[in-house]
């Protein structure tokens, strides 16, 4: 590229070439014209990382990461430190934002296929994101050191405690001490600010810059580049930079408008965003009734409990997040989105989705006998999902579909056989219609009627 | 504009049931919180200073600040307020060590700063309102909703003393044994009768309760009397943005088909 701009930008781009940096990834960066709501969360997603790094910098000005001081430095912030509450609410509210925000990217993704061939490499990035971020909001919760923090953090390091043979050495590596005690704290503290977040950003970097090589992805799930005009443009593509700009302001804005109710109107969100029992400071030799963890956690959490014995638990807990990281090569449909997917596959998202968040609420209560019977019963078909969708997504002969439809029954009833004892045997026989009829629908379905036939895929963008 | 409808349904789905952390049951009554109600604070400070703060520390707060949020001038915090030499500008600590609170109590009184928070207002008024003759117990009194506590009566005089309502009587029942004329807002019935009278009546009493725990609640969270003043000021500010915004993206799309 010629030089022909002249001044400071001149002067600068002949050293370093900050115009082409600006035309590859803004103004001469083709994004698909039809993006729609689901779209914005990728652009809030790195407003909120920024927000908490600055609201995080200013935080750790005033806070003490010290057992003795930490629980007091954070009430110090909200009280004697000008605008420090607002500073800690919106780094609080922020956390949990941050996963609104990116359950809602990935669903999108789940929705268009955008993991699909060939933006698996994206995906990864994204999946190595959210556990960044799962680690981050772990360690960061420790930090106000109050009951939740600290008991929270006990039952979540002692899960590495279950791993046979190396489990023990591995929690009290993590820890540094026997219990959760000020060596976690200060170690935590260095993780949470420094260590996870240059990860982070690393991978964010990784995930637009593997994004921009392929070009994004769009509801209709055509690929624009293969239909450009004679000046090499694709025709449904327009310039990022103003377009998308302009439009991601407006997203922005109301983002923030939500964001700020809860900041200033509910920042304890009912105890979700900041647990009552956690403005208790934290106190070793006194275990709260009922340890729960922050929102965004619990569907996994549910998992975990839905497998009584330990370490099978933690493998089922694990092999949830675990599976996210496979579905380029578990889903082999080459339709992406679910515009032209068929009925079976939205019946099936539809349940996936529905499992997720009633997992997430069986996290939050307390343990009956029916909530633990549907923990296993959620947990069962939210494994399905990624099972069925393996077998379906490319087209089997009917006893293939009637093999594996004999095969999951089989054994989930052989499970609920070993498991099953009189005080459970009513609930487990009933509950055991669920995850057999979800098998019915989707696997003899794709059998014996068209309600697994895709639709055609336009050529161009529709809208 | 659905969609932003449906997310905003994720939102109340996510914030529509609250999971209080209180030991000892669900609350036994419940009241009405106003913390913007300036006299109710002020009459709720007075009552913590002389009943809660000799024992009960409140270290994260400070006099000056109390003061002046609550409309109290430097000059009567100094003289009706502060009784342990402290200076104005200092925290609400008290005198009590922790290991005379151990002695004395079996477990050292815990800090008020944040207690509204963690237990909740309704916890902290059932509680006060729930003492009641026990022979059985230590220092004469129990709690019904924090059975077994180490706490006296501290405000026995202005209440009396209560003692449990007749036994015969199922908590669903609990209805008829209305001897307590009822509280501020209260929901409940009360499971108690009274044993000797104190100086206020009940309503008086609850009212007393009201105002104390009204001030807990603020000191639990000093800036919730600006924050959501503020937070109207930021989402009229955000509305407008909002507005210019929306009308420039348009402007720019307008040849886009």
């Amino acid at each position: 590229m010629t030089n022909k701009v002249g001044g400071i930008i001149g002067w600068v781009d002949s050293r370093l070439p900050v115009i082409e940096f600006w035309e590859a990834h803004l103004s001469k960066y083709y994004a698909p014209k039809n993006f729609n709501f689901w779209y914005f969360f990728g652009s809030l997603a790195l407003l909120i990382l920024v927000l908490q790094i600055v609201t995080g910098i200013f935080l750790t000005m005033h806070y003490k990461p010290d057992a003795e001081l930490a629980f007091a430095s954070v009430e110090y912030i909200m009280r004697d430190v000008n605008w420090g509450w607002l500073v800690r609410y919106m780094h609080s509210t922020g956390a949990s934002a941050f996963f609104v925000v990116i359950y809602l990217h990935m669903l999108r993704g789940l929705m268009y296929g955008s993991f699909k061939e060939p933006r698996e490499l994206i995906w990864l990035f994204g999946m190595m994101i959210y556990l960044c971020l799962m680690a981050e909001a772990f360690m960061g919760y420790l930090l106000p050191w109050g009951q939740m923090s600290y008991w929270g953090a006990q039952v979540i390091v002692n899960l590495f405690g279950t791993i046979p043979v190396i489990g023990d050495d591995l929690a009290l590596w993590i820890r540094g001490d026997f219990v959760v005690s000020d060596a976690t704290l200060n170690r935590f503290f260095a993780l949470h600010v420094i260590a996870v977040p240059i990860v982070l950003l690393g991978l964010v970097v990784a995930h637009i810059a593997a994004l921009h090589t392929v070009g994004s992805n769009n509801p209709d799930g055509v690929e624009i580049k293969k239909n450009k005009g004679a000046d090499g443009i694709p025709l449904d593509g327009i310039p990022f930079h103003p377009y998308y700009t302009v439009k991601d302001i407006v997203g922005i804005v109301v983002f923030l408008f939500i964001f700020a109710l809860v900041v200033f109107f509910a920042p304890e969100m009912g105890g979700y965003f900041l647990e009552h029992a956690n403005f208790e400071p934290a106190n070793p030799l006194a275990t709260p009734e009922h340890i729960a963890p922050v929102w965004y956690f619990t569907p996994f959490y549910t998992v975990l409990r839905a497998i009584p014995n330990p370490f099978w638990g933690v493998m089922a807990m694990g092999a949830a997040v675990v599976v996210l990281f496979f579905l380029p090569w578990i889903d082999k449909n080459v339709v992406k989105s679910i515009r032209y997917r068929s009925t079976l596959y939205k019946v099936n998202l539809f349940v996936f989705l529905v499992s997720f968040v009633w997992l997430g609420y069986y996290g939050v209560q307390a343990v009956t006998p029916m909530a633990s019977q549907m923990a296993l019963r959620l947990s069962e078909l939210y494994f399905l999902f990624f099972a069925v969708l393996a077998i379906y997504s490319t087209q089997r002969s009917v006893g293939y579909y009637i093999m594996w439809f004999i095969v999951f029954v089989g054994l989930i009833t052989i499970y609920d056989v070993y498991r099953n004892n009189p005080e459970i045997a009513e609930l487990t026989w009933k509950t055991w219609i669920i995850p057999v009829a979800y098998l019915f629908v989707t696997l003899i379905g794709a059998a014996f009627t068209n309600l697994d036939q895709d639709k055609p895929v336009p050529v161009r963008v529709t809208s | 504009m659905k969609n932003i409808v449906k997310l905003i349904c994720v939102a109340a789905l996510v914030s529509s049931s609250s999971s209080w952390a209180a030991g000892g049951g669900g609350p036994l009554f419940t009241m009405h919180v106003d913390v913007h109600h300036q006299k109710s604070l002020q009459r709720g400070a007075k009552t913590f200073v002389n009943y809660c703060l000799s024992c009960h520390s409140a270290s994260f707060s400070r006099y000056n600040r109390v003061a002046a949020d609550l409309g109290i001038s430097e000059q009567n915090m100094r003289e009706n307020m502060i009784f342990t030499g402290r200076k104005f500008g200092d925290t609400m600590t008290v005198a009590l060590t922790v290991d005379q609170g151990k002695e004395w109590f079996g477990a050292p009184p815990p800090d008020l700063s944040v207690k509204a928070r963690a237990r909740g207002a309704n916890w902290i008024y059932s509680y006060l309102k729930s003492f009641y003759v026990d022979e059985s117990a230590i220092r004469g009194v129990n709690n019904l909703q924090f059975p077994g506590t180490s706490m006296p009566h501290v405000l026995w005089e202005y209440q009396g003393l209560q003692k449990l309502a007749a036994k015969d009587d199922h908590h669903g029942d609990m209805e008829k044994e209305d001897s307590h004329g009822g509280g501020h807002g209260d929901s409940h019935a009360s499971p108690f009768e009274i044993a000797v009278p104190g100086t206020l009546t009940p309503k008086e009493y609850d009212a007393m309760l009201v105002d104390l725990v009204n001030f807990l609640v603020y000191l639990g969270e000093p800036a919730q009397l600006k924050r959501q003043g503020i937070g109207v000021g930021v989402l009229f500010f955000l509305a407008a943005l909002g507005v210019l915004a929306y009308f420039m993206k348009r402007d720019y799309w307008k040849d886009i088909h």
